[in-house]
């Protein structure tokens, strides 16, 4: 399957203002239907990455396609799922999940179906009149997952979605995502410090080393999809896990 | 006991021993110094007394304090509104929004009887300085106080600046809003008393309870003066509790501030 990339990241480079380099000829090319995690030391860059990929902030230097556009062109492809849930709090979780939906004028009839449908993905149907201070941070979560697949995006933009919940609750959440992954055909770019959650939910682990940010290695994933409890038992998850950290723990350790 | 039935009682028990206090004091005072201070048993007669023509000051007063609010209230938001759009906007305006805050009605009321006329407009105006600045002030913080992670996920849906400014910016600042609003309906009714006792006249509408205190004091009614000082507190009243009830409308749902701690 050679198809033409739907993320690409050609040497891109990026400063903020006269600042240091924060990016350095950074190369990553994303298929269609890849799961790529970024983890690297605290500084490299990751979120960095992903707000270039969103257009939020302009590259440097290289290029960066997305869609075969500019980020910018393609803003309608992407969705961003931020560390914070990011609802607004005076609406209600029905309402929350309509924000993208309203902003793109999306008719109204068709708004209430799509928000019933993704809120039904993240088993949420039964909390739409709940306002989110109502919500645990686990659901709260959840409505953010739904409201960003609101727009059915060909690209999904994670910045540690879910490193502020407990492991359990993460770990239902990682099953959670990969499931609604099944049916729905997005590109993930997902940003962890868990070395277990990028194993687990990628099949593509980007290591990066910091000052400046560069991508170090790329590990392969070779589990296959769907990948359930049974996956985190397995010893080739353990072997890879263990592998992934120590690679992590030696990029963390080497003076730039 | 429950928390409802000491939330009655203790003002209760309060305001007993501050009206026996009242007592002691003016049964302490000599013969005749006592009219310096009225029995609230004289207070209520003089109420009877007054009582028309108390009403229809209080009228007076209410219209004035409510226009002179409401004016401010429409113009503060206006003016929040484009303040908030940038810092450069905000820096040039400050010091001159502190000026006016700064500024004493007072001296400039004779003046602005003869720009405006006397009575309600007036009455209005001076309202609408003194709750001004306190709304502005607030309502701007709010709008520009917005969660950056809200504004950034507006961002990544492309919303317009109209789209920010209503559907999340506004909203975002009812809080602070209502925080202006507040002490705007303390100001408000005060204000209109003040405008009224400088700027009032009894030509047309016959004035309202600043006006009504002025000739009390030159007929030396005391009891009726300190009537007229409960009229106004009940206005002073009315004011927070219609903001209150109106802050309560819009954020007990969602706010923290009216989080339920459920015991
Ligand atoms: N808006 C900004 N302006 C200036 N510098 C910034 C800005 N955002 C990030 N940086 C700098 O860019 C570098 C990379 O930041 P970034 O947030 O991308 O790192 P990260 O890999 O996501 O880190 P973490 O794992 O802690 O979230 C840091 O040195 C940071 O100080
Ligand atoms: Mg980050």
């Amino acid at each position: 399957m050679a198809a033409t990339p739907i993320v690409e990241i050609h040497d891109v480079s990026k400063r903020y203002g006269d600042g240091p380099l924060v990016l350095d000829g950074l190369r990553l090319d994303a298929r269609a239907g890849d799961f790529i995690s970024l983890i690297g030391p605290s500084g490299c860059g990751k979120s960095t990455l992903l707000r270039l990929i969103a257009g939020l902030s302009p590259v440097t230097g290289g290029h960066l396609h997305v869609d075969g556009r500019t980020p910018d062109q393609a803003a309608a492809e992407l969705a961003f799922i931020f560390q914070e849930p990011t609802l607004l709090p005076w609406l209600t979780i029905a309402r929350n999940v309509e924000v993208p939906l309203k902003l793109r004028g999306v008719a109204a009839a068709e708004c209430r179906a799509t928000r019933d449908r993704v809120l039904e993905l993240v088993r949420l149907g039964d909390r739409a009149s709940a306002y989110p201070r109502q919500l645990s941070g686990g659901q709260k979560m959840r409505v953010s997952i739904a409201r960003a697949l609101s727009l059915a995006p060909k690209i999904l933009l994670l910045d540690e979605p879910f490193g502020a919940l407990d492991e359990m609750t993460r770990e239902h959440l990682n099953e959670e995502l990969l499931a609604i992954r099944q049916s729905q055909a997005w590109t993930a770019f997902f940003v962890t410090h868990s070395v277990a959650e990028a194993v687990f939910l990628s099949n593509r682990i980007v290591v990066m080393s910091a000052n400046p940010g560069r991508s170090h290695t790329e590990i392969a994933v070779p589990f296959a999809y769907p990948r359930t409890e049974a996956t985190r038992l397995s010893r080739e998850y353990h072997d890879l896990v263990a592998e992934v950290s120590g690679l992590l723990r030696s990029v963390e350790t080497t003076p730039a | 006991m429950s928390k409802r039935t000491l939330n009655i009682l203790l003002p209760a028990i309060t305001g007993a021993l501050f009206v026996a206090i009242w007592y002691a004091v003016r049964f302490s005072m000599s013969e005749e110094m006592r009219f310096l201070l009225p029995t609230p048993g004289e207070i209520i007669a003089s109420f009877q007394a007054n009582g028309t023509e108390l009403g229809r000051a209080a009228l007076n007063t209410a219209e004035g304090a409510l226009l002179g609010f409401l004016f401010a209230t429409l113009v503060s938001s206006a003016f929040a509104l484009a303040l908030s759009v940038s810092s450069l906007v905000r820096i040039s305006f400050y010091p001159y929004l502190m000026m006016l805050q700064m500024i004493p009605v007072i001296i400039f009321a004779p003046i602005l009887v003869l720009w405006v006329g006397p009575g309600l407009k007036s009455v209005v105006v001076i309202t609408f300085l003194i709750c001004f600045f306190p709304l502005v002030v607030n309502t701007t913080q709010g709008l520009v106080s917005t969660d950056r992670n809200l504004v950034e996920l507006f961002r990544m849906y492309r919303a317009s600046r109209p789209q920010e400014i209503f559907l999340l910016r506004a909203p975002a600042a009812l809080p602070y809003f209502f925080t202006g609003l507040r002490i705007a309906a303390t100001l408000a009714p005060i204000g209109a008393l003040v405008g009224d006792y400088t700027a009032g006249s009894s030509a047309g509408d016959g004035g309202g309870l600043g006006f009504q205190a002025i000739i009390y004091s030159s007929q030396a009614k005391y009891p009726a003066l300190f009537a007229t000082a409960a009229v106004t507190c009940v206005l002073g009243f009315v004011f927070v509790a219609l903001v209150l009830s109106l802050s309560w409308l819009s954020l007990h749902h969602w706010h923290d501030s009216y989080e339920r701690t459920d015991n």
